[in-house]
């Protein structure tokens, strides 16, 4: 069967795995029923175990589905420490449901995959040694790719059911009570791994600083805990985010963010009280700065910025250029410390964050947003996932739920190398082109054709080229030559979903 | 036209091309490394290919480390690689 952005999919998995085609970006008003977690009542005494090793061979079994956060990105020592214990036990047929992997649980990941110790994996998305072995058919049963809200709906809605979460944090009470703010390893927001204290039957939680009860803030509660075992080390800080935060000097991605500025500043949504959540890439904060300049200028001030928050958002907050900070999680320790002090700064989970089975997320408020891509196509359908090889090397991330926003621009350079990142058709499609409306590159920008407002609007802006997207495409096959197709098994080794759980694309074994 | 020595060119800098060229006896034989051999590698070995045999070279080895060059690039490395291996002083302009 083909979905609506004109993908092929297996038949036989999308009946066995009980899916629908990818269809519209609409979700509308559909009842859903959401589930509740198992509860082991405990009046708390005891929750301090001094082995980890006890605690798995109690609580993990063959066939379970375990999880894990992202949060420590690569300075995670979690992961590994858990996962270690866990193929060395012989425990077999677990599913992993982490938020996310980051390179460091990769090797890990693929020798737990090799002893049979899991079986079936859900994530954000994958990269290195780990994406390399899944495209090349490491898995029997395929990946399931879902964005940061598209996760908190399949748990909400039980498709992901976790029996056993690991969740590191830098500080815990002998409760459980929680936060990602203090201690050693402090990364901010616990906000991707409050969905899984939340719904998960059993809570571990490790932790290196066992602190005095009752320990508050508590983003994870400990009505929600049952164990917390305390280990050496949780994660190591310098790795947790880039440390400093450098702006780029980089001519072609100021090109690209003096542009990008441009379009939101000449856009209708930019007026007293708009919101906005930019990435982490150097085009993006330099949008940020070029941003800050043009709301100084106009006076202007942001209600709110949203989404994964770096410092030079958090600066604004300080001077007064935002009034809030939504923040599912920090890329950087400016942005983490800047939590902890600035009662502006609101932690939010990700349900709150993205989940499209809502009763209202803030994406859902969000006008503005810049996301980056691997490749966009002709029809606007944006790639993060899928590297120019075929290979998985990326991640969904809340690149879906926040494209929602009222207007969405993809910032990218027109090519990488030799890969031209304006393509006819993208390799995966993550994200629609249907929630995309302007494509930003150093030539110039393509709008999105039903967009006949922003068309008529941006085209009287001097300096600002408007090219069609097919000019775009032609312009980078100019430069680097005409690809030969990338070859693919029959075999699918990945499910995409869109944020409403219908399958968006699926990724194929490369062919070698 | 022979090749007199191993001689090289190009950095191994993002975009760029490095090409080391040695004397052979079977033909061009081009060992290339790239990160998008995939869709690429045939041109890029053509490219190498085409400027080796406008300077009159039957037999080459080269050795060629692709790190997402364009054609204009590869092609002025090859020629720069060329040119040393053969001790030319003066531009082959009809390569050129």
């Amino acid at each position: 069967m083909k979905n609506n952005v004109n993908r092929e999919l297996p038949d036989n998995l999308m009946e066995k795995m009980d899916y629908k085609p990818f269809e519209s970006v609409e979700i509308g008003n559909p009842v859903v029923q959401r589930v509740a977690p198992t509860v082991r009542v405990s009046n708390g005494e005891n929750k301090i175990k001094d082995s980890l090793e006890d605690v798995v061979k109690e609580n993990v079994k063959d066939g379970m589905t375990i999880s894990f956060h992202h949060h420590f990105r690569e300075g995670d020592y979690v992961f590994n420490k858990v996962m270690r214990i866990i193929i060395d036990m012989g425990i077999k047929n677990l599913t992993l449901a982490p938020s996310s992997l980051t390179n460091v649980m990769n090797d890990m990941v693929v020798e737990a995959i090799e002893a049979g110790t899991v079986t079936n994996i859900t994530s954000s998305g994958m990269r290195g040694s780990l994406g390399d072995a899944v495209s090349h058919g490491a898995l029997k049963e395929p990946v399931i790719f879902r964005s940061h809200g598209g996760r908190a709906r399949a748990i909400e809605e039980g498709k992901i059911k976790i029996d056993v979460a690991f969740l590191g944090v830098p500080n815990a009470d002998e409760m459980g009570n929680a936060n990602g703010m203090e201690g050693k390893a402090v990364f901010g927001s616990l906000g991707y791994a409050l969905m899984d204290a939340q719904y998960a039957n059993k809570v571990v939680l490790l932790t290196d600083n066992i602190v005095a009860y009752p320990n508050t803030p508590a983003s994870i509660k400990q009505t929600q805990v049952d164990y917390i075992v305390k280990v050496d080390e949780v994660g190591n800080p310098d790795k947790i985010g880039s440390g400093a935060t450098r702006f780029t000097k980089d001519p072609k991605e100021l090109k690209i963010a003096k542009m990008v500025n441009d379009v939101i500043t000449n856009s209708p949504y930019f007026k007293d009280g708009f919101s906005f959540q930019t990435g982490s890439g150097g085009a993006a904060l330099a949008v940020t700065r070029y941003l800050r300049q043009s709301m100084i200028d106009n006076h202007i001030k942001a209600s709110f910025a949203l989404g994964g928050i770096t410092k030079p958002t958090t600066d604004l907050l300080k001077e007064g250029l935002i009034e809030k900070v939504m923040d599912v999680q920090d890329f950087d320790k400016g942005a983490a410390a800047s939590m902890h002090d600035n009662p502006n700064q609101q932690e939010i989970d990700a349900s709150w964050y993205a989940d499209p089975d809502n009763k209202g997320a803030v994406v859902d408020k969000l006008d503005v947003v810049i996301l980056s891509a691997l490749e966009v196509d002709t029809k606007f359908n944006v790639n993060v996932m899928s590297g120019s090889d075929g290979v998985i090397r990326g991640a969904i991330g809340g690149h879906q739920d926040a494209a929602t926003a009222k207007l969405t621009i993809i910032s990218t350079p027109l090519v990488r190398g030799r890969i031209a990142t304006v393509v006819n058709d993208v390799t995966t499609v993550v994200t629609p082109g249907d929630s995309i409306d302007v494509i930003v590159t150093e030539v110039g920008i393509a709008i999105n054709p039903k967009r006949q407002d922003l068309i008529d609007r941006l085209a009287k802006v001097p300096g600002l080229p408007i090219f069609t997207i097919d000019e775009l495409q032609a312009m980078a096959q100019k430069i680097v030559g005409e690809a030969k197709p990338l070859e693919f098994t029959d075999r699918t080794v990945a499910m995409v979903e869109y944020r409403d759980g219908s399958i968006i694309d699926t990724i194929k074994e490369v062919k070698d | 036209m022979e090749i007199k020595h191993t001689a090289i060119a190009g950095t191994l800098e993002s975009s760029d091309i490095q090409i080391m060229l040695s004397q052979g006896t079977n033909g061009i034989e081009i060992n290339l490394e790239s990160d998008v051999i995939k869709q690429f590698g045939d041109q890029i070995k053509q490219v190498i290919t085409d400027v080796i045999k406008d300077y009159g070279i039957d037999n080459a080895k080269v050795k060629a480390v692709d790190k997402g060059a364009l054609d204009c690039v590869i092609k002025a490395r090859t020629i720069t690689a060329v040119q040393r291996s053969i001790d030319a002083t003066e531009p082959n302009w009809e390569v050129l």
